[in-house]
């Protein structure tokens, strides 16, 4: 099949960028989307090009490297996928493809396509964790935990830190990706301890990182790739008024 | 090309303690140095790579108070390679009562190993196995539970018993945000400076002793280096050697191979897993394969046409699974090993694969492929239960494929997935070149020439959070902390090394992308030394490779500059690194004149004329393995690209097992 | 010498203690203003904080918009049915009680602009950089113009206070109740108000978008307050919608009424028994 891209072109983090247009001929319908752009990435070497830049590494949907928006939706209109899920028999022959970066402040561009979601990182050491050292665990089966509350966990869990919410986001807020995490650890009884200064710490480094705020139309929700729910959001909006009135208090 | 050199002086200790076997390392820890709490913080300690050996030993460091630097060559430590594994990870907790031990743990996984790995090393991991799970649930890990609250377990790749603790079909993702997570800590509090983007390209070697690292940050192409007391690997497998694995794109051997280039030796880089269930190749532009979990065989069965012509037709679209009568199919499986048929261990199956293939009976547009049909599996029990069982997997197939595997038999064939090789340690994790440590699948201690399914989450969370604090410190006790610095001379020699390997990629400016290469590099090895061996094939093997490394150095083409990110950049020196490991790996191949786990020559199987065929032991075509002659640790000594390796060699010795030949018939 | 010197001493010491006392006493006050108004200040810069006043204020605006209402339909019942009603809000409390209800108004109504459009202006700024080609999988109309329903609906807000609460208009304010004409006759400025086209447009209009802004502002409430769970989640939807179409279906029935003719200034809205029943009233107070 031919498709012609619409792909945005920046050399670097100060530099302008723009939208350049690329002939992509000849592409096999059984390729994904980023196989298609290594063909056009070969090519573009072969005559001396410099070939697009774009962040990707499992390929297979779950380290959440690959970060691109498709036709104005992050990993592209196709549910429950990430970009590098996705396969070229979604596309048409002779269709216009637009390839931007995720676009967020907190999410500066690198390079083209690649932004920099170290902000995330530095969400999670905020206070996304549960503080035990190595070795001072107790047995694994000593605190049961309900199954409902353990699945309800992994709901969370899922979260691959693609950044896909706050790229769909008008506001680019991050709250799925915060709520995420503190459903998941503060679900759990091991995350008890530590529920308000997690809570607290997550939502004053997302602040401090220049996301901007939930407006609930719930995008974040519909890019997800692992389809994490928005209950999260609320549940962190409920859990972070607990936590402001018992550090007001105390 | 000259045959390899074989050296045995002896400088391979393995540092395994004395007495029994199941007391060695609580006989170990109660004699092993320590260092004063005062003192830790003095220390220095780089770690190379962030997923589940290198994110835990890095956090598990800092927490005990070394002062810790790690690197990632990924914008975030939570995208390591780690994540993507499925199916779970083992522990001899006996949560089932349904008869695990430490003891059964062990035996399985050094059986499973094909009796190539160490017994003390293996002993030590089913020991420490038990502590990774307590571990990880009190991190927050989701692990599956019953309705009572307690931790669920399933039996995995053939187990007797139920020991595997999964997160539905992400328990490697689920591990390394625990261990991400406590490494995040760790940074938060200042005891681990962590750098991203960052590739490490040698290693610093200060009077024998490595002493720091040389890195370009992938973002500015700044060369610079970071001097340390020790330096830890934990960099991962070798499997891109092939191109097309199941490892994530950026999974690479340089660290390990550039170590190798001063003085570290590469152990058993033969032994590499093949998976049976991948998706095949669809076309030249393929850039990665992907796993199917192994429990389809559970249900599926495989098969091929009994005729060629029959399986043209297929290829050619001229005729549909539906349309090969039931007589003209062919389940080898089943056919071969009745016993154990579809669930026949990875090596077998990914031979038998490829057999049929070879034939000309594969099914694949690229003649690649073999089917995974579950035709009568949904008749007998419903579309339903087969939903339930595997329904995210049939949508993964078909979002990759396009096809229902509900109404259309899966196809499948077998891909690289894992490496058993890896840089040689001894019982400390401590390669021979001293200060450096190996942890994880960037060793090679645990798994022997094959690995069990569920081991390789659990051997690299037990090298990070339980082996290396202890083993460490009979290094560091007797070290002066600080005693080298980036002032000495080595630092700038090293860097410029790098800086001239670098110039000298970007100086080629042929005409083929990198990418070319390494396909060709790819096609070539898992041609010659991939799913069978032959001499033939890898004496050619070390001739081509050879030619493909000229051509590389003359007419790979790199675009842009070294000052800025630049991935062809990236890629060529990962690329570069893979051709002279290559030629490591065929060596070893060569050498290896028996067939066991994931090595297989052909000259060494088993045939009609052998006893064990003739009893009904075993079948035909099975591997046959040489214990007299090789049941030792092939250690290679890297002598340059394109000159034979020296071989060293550790004799590993079974006191507590017995060598036994696989069966499966 | 020495004794001088010495008392001189103590002197300065009791002094400097005092003076650290008295300090020590102000630092006690600071930390106290501080220690309170501090989580109140990190309340308002945290994005959760701001939209948790945006939901709280909603809400009270809400309620009284139902309340509101409930009065309006009123000039369905008859001159004399509403009023009586603005009477008692107007004489309630001694005449305290409505202003101490609209300046809780004022004060809900000021929250929720200021913290949305800081919240706007925050928002813009994170998210930089547009998309050159844009697309939505699953925002609402609604959602999308919320800062712009709000802002009209504001302006509506203005206009409607100087047209019906402080009367500009001589021939609205100067209207008697024929049967009590000490007080403002509020029905017939409602209709001769409405008799406007331009008014009942205006009005209809504004509260068309102030329909669409409850649609998505009273689901969202529960989102933002932490009330949206998976089984609360369709709930708060309908809920949302339903209450938006009431109000609006409620609030544009009086200008629709007066524009078609139903409701008419000549008709006078007294019945007797209703008249009669009043005047008892009045004559018993």
């Amino acid at each position: 099949m031919n498709l012609t891209l619409k792909v945005w072109r920046q050399a670097g983090p100060e530099s302008e960028g723009s939208m350049q247009t690329i002939e992509a001929e000849g592409i096999s319908e059984d390729a994904s989307f980023l196989e298609m752009l290594d063909v056009v990435n070969e090519r573009i070497v072969e005559e001396g090009g410099d070939p697009i830049h774009f962040d990707h590494d499992c390929r297979e949907g779950i380290c959440g490297a690959c970060s691109l928006t498709i036709n104005g939706v992050p990993h592209s209109k196709q549910q429950g996928i990430t970009t590098c899920q996705l396969h070229m028999r979604k596309f048409r022959d002779g269709d216009t493809i637009w390839i931007e970066p995720f676009r967020a402040r907190a999410f500066p561009v690198m390079k083209d396509l690649m932004v920099d979601r170290s902000s995330f990182d530095r969400i999670i050491a905020a206070g996304g964790y549960i503080d035990v050292r190595t070795g001072s665990a107790v047995d694994a089966n000593s605190v049961p935990i309900p199954k409902e509350d353990a699945d309800s966990a992994f709901d969370s869990a899922a979260c691959i830190g693609c950044g896909a919410c706050v790229a769909a986001c008008k506001n680019a807020s991050a709250m799925l990706f915060v709520g995420a995490k503190a459903s998941h650890l503060n679900k759990l009884p091991q995350g008890q301890v530590q529920k308000d200064e997690r809570v607290l710490g997550m939502v004053r480094q997302m602040d401090a990182e220049g996301f901007g705020n939930c407006t609930n139309q719930y995008e974040c929700e519909a890019v997800c790739p692992k389809e994490i729910s928005a209950d999260v959001i609320g549940k962190l909006n409920r859990d972070y008024v607990a936590a402001t009135v018992k550090e007001a208090v105390k | 090309m000259s045959n390899s050199q074989s050296a045995e002086n002896g400088t391979l200790d393995s540092a395994i303690p004395a007495g029994p076997l199941p007391e060695k390392w609580t006989k170990f820890k109660s004699k092993a140095p320590l260092i004063n709490p005062a003192n830790k913080r003095k220390y220095k300690v780089i770690v190379v790579g962030s997923g589940l050996a290198g994110g835990s030993a890095a956090a598990t460091l800092s927490e005990l108070g070394y002062q810790v630097k790690c690197f990632c060559y990924q914008d975030s430590p939570r995208r390591a390679h780690s994540i993507a594994a499925q199916g779970g990870i083992n522990a001899a907790k006996n949560y089932q009562n349904d008869g695990d031990s430490v003891w059964r743990l062990f035996y399985d996984t050094i059986k499973g190993g094909d009796f190539r790995s160490r017994e003390a090393n293996v002993h030590r991991l089913a020991e420490v196995s038990t502590n990774i799970i307590d571990q990880c649930v009190a991190q927050g890990v989701p692990f599956a539970r019953e309705y009572g609250g307690l931790l669920d377990n399933r039996s995995f790749g053939g187990a007797q018993v139920s020991r595997t603790f999964y997160a539905r079909g992400q328990t490697g993702q689920q591990l390394l945000i625990g261990c991400y997570q406590a490494l995040e800590k760790e940074i938060a509090k200042g005891g681990v400076e962590m750098f991203t983007r960052t590739e490490m390209q040698d290693v610093v070697v200060v009077d024998g002793h490595a002493k720091g690292i040389v890195v370009r940050d992938l973002v500015t192409g700044e060369i610079s280096s970071h001097a340390a007391d020790c330096v830890i690997l934990a960099t991962g497998g070798y499997g891109n050697v092939f191109f097309l694995s199941t490892n994530a794109m950026g999974c690479n051997v340089m660290a390990a191979f550039q170590a190798t280039k001063r003085g570290a030796y590469f152990a058993n880089p033969c032994y590499t897993q093949i998976h049976p269930t991948c998706i095949p190749v669809s076309g030249d532009y393929q850039s990665k394969l992907t796993l199917m979990s192994e429990s389809l065989r559970n249900d599926g069965r495989i098969w091929v046409p009994k005729s060629k012509e029959d399986a043209a037709a297929i290829r050619e679209g001229r005729k549909t699974a539906a349309d090969v009568a039931e007589d003209d199919r062919d389940y080898y499986l089943e056919r071969k090993y009745p016993s154990f048929g579809n669930l026949a261990p990875r090596d077998i199956a990914s031979r038998s694969a490829k057999e049929a293939c070879d034939d000309g009976r594969g099914v694949a547009k690229t003649g690649l492929g073999v089917f995974l049909d579950f035709r009568d599996a949904i008749n007998r029990l419903g579309e339903d239960t087969i939903r339930a069982r595997y329904g995210n997997l049939f949508q993964m197939y078909e979002k990759i494929t396009g096809d229902d595997p509900y109404s259309v038999p899966m196809k499948i064939y077998p891909a690289v997935h894992y490496t058993m090789g890896g840089l040689w340690v001894d019982y400390n994790l401590m390669s021979n070149l001293k200060g450096l440590h190996v942890l994880g699948e960037a060793n090679f201690s645990d798994h022997g020439a094959n690995r069990l399914g569920a081991s390789a989450l659990m051997q690299g969370l037990a090298d990070g959070y339980f082996v290396i604090p202890s083993t460490l410190p009979v290094y560091l006790a007797k070290e002066t902390p600080g005693k080298v610095t980036q002032d000495s001379p080595e630092f700038a020699e090293a860097e410029k090394a790098v800086k001239d390997r670098i110039d000298k990629l970007m100086s080629v400016k042929g005409t083929k992308s990198v990418d070319s290469f390494h396909r060709e590099l790819g096609l070539l090895v898992w041609d010659k030394c991939g799913m069978s061996r032959t001499k033939e094939g890898l004496e050619e093997a070390l001739k081509r490779i050879d030619e493909i490394r000229k051509d590389f150095w003359e007419n790979v083409r790199i675009p842009g500059s070294a000052d800025g990110i630049n991935m062809e950049l990236e890629k060529a020196a990962r690329v570069a690194d893979f051709i002279d490991f290559a030629e490591v790996m065929c060596y070893d191949a060569l050498d290896r004149e028996e067939s066991c786990g994931g090595h297989f020559r052909e000259e060494y199987q088993f045939t009609e004329a052998d006893e064990e065929v003739q009893s009904g032991f075993t079948n035909p075509g099975e591997a046959k393995r040489r214990d007299r002659e090789y049941c030792y640790v092939a250690a290679w000594e890297n002598n340059g690209p394109g000159v034979a390796p020296t071989l060293h060699k550790e004799h590993l010795e079974f006191e507590n097992v017995e060598l036994a030949v696989r069966s499966y018939k | 010498m020495e004794i001088r010197e010495k008392s001189g001493n103590y002197c300065l010491k009791f002094y400097l203690h005092g003076t650290r006392l008295a300090s020590g006493f102000v630092r006690n006050i600071k930390q106290a203003m501080v220690s309170l108004i501090q989580p109140v200040i990190s309340f308002w810069n945290s994005s959760i904080g701001k939209k948790i006043l945006v939901a709280l204020s909603g809400a009270f605006l809400v309620f009284f918009l139902i309340g509101h209402l409930a009065g309006n339909l009123l000039v369905f019942t008859g001159r004399g049915a509403l009023n009586d009603y603005a009477q008692f809000l107007h004489e309630m409390g001694h005449g305290k009680g409505v202003w101490i209800f609209r300046i809780g108004l004022l004060v809900a109504l000021v929250l929720h602009i200021a913290a949305t459009v800081a919240l706007t202006r925050q928002n813009r700024s994170a998210k930089g950089s547009q998309y050159a080609h844009n697309a939505t999988m699953r925002a609402s109309r609604s959602s999308k113009i919320m800062i712009w329903s709000g802002l009209i609906v504001l302006a509506f807000l203005v206009f409607h206070i100087f047209h019906f609460t402080i009367r500009v208009n001589p021939e609205l304010a100067d209207m008697a109740d024929p049967a009590q004409p000490e007080r403002h006759d509020v029905w017939g400025m409602v209709i001769k108000g409405f008799e406007n086209p331009l008014v009942s447009l205006f009005y209809i209009v504004a509260l068309t978008l102030l329909c669409s802004h409850l649609s998505h502002g009273i689901a969202s409430m529960f989102q933002t307050l932490g009330l949206r769970t998976g089984k609360t989640k369709d709930a708060s939807k309908i809920i949302g919608i339903a209450l938006a179409v009431a109000l609006w279906l409620g609030f544009i029935s009086i200008p629709v009424a007066v524009m078609t003719g139903l409701l008419k200034a000549d008709s006078s809205g007294y019945s007797d028994t209703k008249a009669s029943v009043i005047e008892a009233q009045i004559a018993k107070q």
